[in-house]
């Protein structure tokens, strides 16, 4: 049995479906990476799947249990929590305290919960930042934050939405060091990334989105491979590439 | 404010500690408080300073700005009354009864009020106040326009009330103070002062997190009244009678609002710290300016808030961040999290 499993996921707003017809399934322990152009309805359906949005159709499926359109932290306590691509830290409360938020959720006593917090803190390598308030720190130490904060709660599921957009190349190391070690531990990982040069080294399988719709799902090597693929994302750029050389040498003759 | 780390913690409980035990001196020490003007304001200080520490916990660590607080300092006053007047008992048990009834009713209106989100949460404790305040106008059987009126009794604990001196009131005044704000200290450390926080820095955030955000904010609400009247109780005790407009009424809540806010929302300090500068204000403005006519107190009132909102939005516990230098490094209140993904 999958770990989490997606139906026929559809999500519209007003006439604009989002999402039509999604699915695929994330096994224990994998790393799966979700990608796709922008706006192919990869945050939508996170959204849908953490739940933010109650999806128009279909079914998500978590350790076996129904939990299309639950609230967010029913499912956050079943053992599923999501980060934010536009991060949120808690502004006024320290590193610390935000981290401990997350680790609150399955223990009521705050020395346990600061030890917990404490190790995620290290994990992800803002140990440094500790006692500073959250709100202050640079984007990469964020999204880092919204990793460890989600990682406190102890989630056997862990949805990373865009970890590593718009970081510096040092940035993006030491996040993707963080997301090896994750796995290590054993957790399963289902991440969301524009960037495909960065999921494609880690994962064991890869879902492809584009228009809403899922048009592959397989190991990297497989898709990066696949015509579809190459058209709808990696052929986007390229297309637009050669048209603009055209462009230009039509327009030097 | 940034909650300071461990070692600040500690030198802010010995604080507390010596502050207490500073206050607690001033009953024992006899003569001390008596029966004088400065004692009455002594008095009142501890107790809007509790006041405002209710209301703190829900509008300031919670971040649900209430306007309707008076109504449970109302329903607080009117049930040591009720056991006072209607029933010619001691007023504990309707101290408790007040107390727990106000819980109740806050939890009751705050369930429809809380899918209100910010502004409109507030706007909507507005109309709470009216709905009230016209209730108890109405309802002969608490008294109606009239009020209650206490019998004339003895000084004693029992009855909680005293005549010839206010060391009485005065004990109790701090007795009511070291309850909130203990608890407060307490919940601070706790799982549900975490939780509150974090609702009111990201709603969304904390529910992503396992907060039910809901329920979170309904437990501010209902702790936070459950002191608003005991408050009121007191308020009740200490002036041997409780009317509507003296305890439920727009301008009754505002100090609520306005102490917190003049000392730092959201933080343990603000609320004494408010309620230590704008209460003797309050009260010798109204006694040495009173030839000015009705009101000046309040218009004293308006302009500190109006030049402290533009000056330091954190109140004075802004202030004591500037000076010792911490505050430069607190982040803006907000930022990012009003940024939608």
């Amino acid at each position: 049995m999958p770990l989490l499993e997606v139906q026929g996921l559809t999500m519209k707003f007003g006439s604009l479906a989002a999402n039509k017809d999604v699915s695929f399934t994330v096994g224990e322990g994998q790393i799966v990476g979700l990608i796709g152009p922008n706006g192919s309805g990869k945050t939508t359906l996170f959204n849908c799947v953490s739940g933010m949005y109650r999806p128009t159709a279909g079914r998500v499926t978590f350790l076996g249990a129904d939990i299309t359109g639950q609230p967010m932290y029913k499912i956050a306590r079943m053992g599923l929590t999501r980060t934010f691509q536009v991060v949120r830290p808690l502004s006024d409360m320290t590193v610390l305290e935000n981290v401990m938020v997350g680790a609150y959720l399955h223990c009521s006593d705050s020395d346990r919960a600061m030890e917990t917090a404490e190790r995620c803190i290290e994990l992800c390598f803002l140990e440094e930042w500790r006692d500073r308030p959250a709100g202050a720190m640079t984007i990469g130490n964020k999204k880092r934050l919204e990793v460890a904060r989600a990682l406190a709660t102890q989630p056997k599921l862990i949805l990373l939405d865009e970890s590593v957009a718009g970081l510096t190349s040092t940035e993006v190391k030491e996040m993707v060091s963080v997301i090896v070690k994750l796995k290590e531990e054993g957790k399963t990982i289902l991440m969301v990334e524009h960037i495909m040069e960065a999921i494609m080294p880690i994962s064991d399988k890869v879902v492809v989105l584009s228009g809403g719709v899922k048009i592959a799902e397989g190991p990297p090597g497989e898709i990066s491979r696949n015509e579809d693929v190459i058209r709808a994302y990696l052929g986007e750029k390229y297309s637009k590439r050669v048209a603009m050389a055209n462009a230009e040498t039509e327009a030097r003759t | 404010m940034v909650e300071p780390a461990g070692k600040n913690r500690s030198v802010e409980g010995r604080v507390w500690i010596a502050l207490v035990a500073a206050l607690a001196l001033l009953a024992v020490i006899p003569g001390a408080i008596g029966n004088r003007f400065y004692a009455h304001v002594l008095v009142l200080i501890l107790l809007y300073a509790s006041m405002a520490q209710s209301w703190n916990i829900l509008g300031g660590y919670c971040g649900q700005v209430s306007f309707g607080h008076s109504v449970f300092f109302g329903i607080g006053a009117y049930g040591a009354g009720m056991a006072m007047v209607k029933y010619g008992t001691v007023p504990w048990p309707g101290v408790i009864i007040g107390a727990i009834l106000a819980a109740a009713v806050s939890a009751v209106i705050s369930w429809p009020c809380f899918k209100l989100r910010g502004h409109y949460f507030a706007i909507a404790t507005f109309a709470i106040v009216e709905i009230f305040g016209r209730l108890f106008l109405v309802w002969d059987w608490i008294g109606g326009a009239l009020g209650l009126d206490y019998p004339i009794m003895d000084d004693s604990w029992k009855y909680f009330l005293w005549s010839s001196d206010k060391t009485g009131y005065y004990a109790g005044a701090l007795v009511l103070f070291v309850l909130v704000f203990g608890v407060v200290r307490r919940m601070e450390r706790t799982r549900l002062g975490y939780y509150m926080r974090a609702v009111r820095e990201g709603q969304e955030t904390a529910e992503s997190l396992g907060v039910n955000s809901s329920l979170v904010k309904l437990m501010a609400m209902a702790l936070s009244a459950f002191f608003a009247a005991l408050c009121g109780a007191f308020f009740a005790q200490y002036n041997y009678r409780v009317d509507p407009p003296m305890v439920v009424s727009l301008d009754m809540s505002m100090k609520f609002v306005l102490i917190t806010i003049l000392g730092g929302m959201g933080t343990f300090w603000g609320p004494l710290l408010g309620a230590a500068v704008l209460i003797p204000l309050q009260e010798y403005t109204r006694t040495y300016l009173a030839s000015l006519g009705p009101g000046v107190d309040q218009m004293i009132y308006g302009l500190l808030i109006i030049f402290m909102m533009m000056r330091q939005p954190r109140g004075i516990m802004g202030f004591i961040g500037e000076f010792s230098g911490k505050a430069g490094k607190t982040a803006k209140k907000g930022g990012d999290d009003n940024a939608a993904s």
